[in-house]
């Protein structure tokens, strides 16, 4: 019993992934978990805006099922499955992070600064959330998939579309990290 | 009876994504630091099987369980928009730490300022929607 509050290895993580996968297209769908955010602006009236969202989105019902069993696997995971819940992160990454003001690194699985509920009244914590969500949003429909759309079933399929894409993810990952962390936080 | 398996399909998908701590910020930041192997083994690994996986539906021409050929949609060729597109998306993963998966099982993992997130997400979604004729792609 030990063993399940313990984080997953990559090793098994990664071929977890795999199989989620396979488990999906077996059933005639597709890996794709940022289709649902389209979903969710046509089911919320986007449809009245414009062409990009009149489609049948109840059709994408089951899509919206696999999300919503996300929502309740975070909630086991966290409730039944879980031990310590902090990763074990570089050292040296605690030290930067440290140095960029983020105190609760080693000690937490998300940083309380942009994660904790005091988050609420901070305008400029909202700010960044709502930014950084705004661009994972926008981002992924522009390149028409996002990390299990691309990175994963697009790149076990040799696309080089989810290629140039998941190169993309990185130059914006790093240039934020390394450019633009320094100017906010 | 069919909503029951995408249901657990999701339930396993948000368990490894915490579990595996690709959900946590920390992660994130350190995989854009290059300072651990650990999101890479993640999916450099899902990868190799990944690709095992399809070579093997191609090769072998495996069906779905309905018996309909398996068909992943090739995706057209531009560089434009998939290039600037991964740009902002990447912008994005590195600020808020989630990308559209892990976002909801934050959620559920009851880290609840994550709905500004997600509320973001749906509208930047909107947002492309509204400009989507008028972007280069």
């Amino acid at each position: 019993m030990d063993l399940i509050n313990q984080p997953l290895p990559w090793y098994i993580a990664g071929p977890l992934i795999a199989i989620t996968m396979l488990s999906l297209l077996l059933i005639g769908k597709n890996f794709g978990m940022s289709s649902n955010l389209r979903t969710m602006c046509t089911a919320l009236g986007a449809d009245k805006t414009c062409d990009f969202f009149c489609f049948d989105w109840k059709g994408q019902r089951w899509n919206l099922l696999v999300m919503l069993g996300a929502v309740i696997g975070g909630f086991i995971a966290v409730n039944y499955l879980s031990g310590s819940n902090t990763p074990e992160i570089n050292p040296e990454v605690i030290n930067d992070l440290k140095v960029l003001g983020f105190e609760s690194a080693g000690s937490n699985y998300l940083p309380l600064e942009l994660f904790g509920t005091s988050v609420f009244s901070s305008v400029k914590g909202i700010f960044i959330l709502l930014i950084g969500g705004i661009l994972v949003g926008f981002g992924a429909r522009y390149a028409g998939g996002c990390t299990s759309g691309h990175a994963i079933s697009g790149l076990s399929n040799l696309q080089l579309p989810s290629l140039i894409t998941v190169i993309g993810f990185f130059i914006g990952g790093l240039v934020m990290v390394h450019l633009i962390f320094p100017l906010i936080f | 009876m069919k909503s029951i398996v995408y249901l657990v399909i999701g339930i396993f998908f948000g368990i490894v994504m915490l579990k595996s701590e690709a959900a946590s910020w920390f992660r994130i930041y350190e995989m854009f630091q290059f300072k651990s192997f650990h999101m890479y083994g993640i999916i450099g690994s899902a990868l190799v099987l990944g690709v095992i996986f399809i070579q093997l539906i191609k090769r072998y021409k495996i069906k779905t369980i309905n018996g309909e050929q398996i068909h992943i949609a090739d995706k057209n060729n531009s560089i434009f928009r998939y290039l600037f597109g991964g740009i902002i998306f990447g912008l994005g993963w590195a600020l808020a730490g989630a990308c559209p998966g892990p976002m909801f099982t934050l959620l559920g993992a009851g880290f609840f300022p994550i709905i500004i997130v997600i509320l973001g997400a749906l509208l930047g979604t909107w947002f492309y929607g509204l400009l989507k004729n008028k972007l280069p792609h």
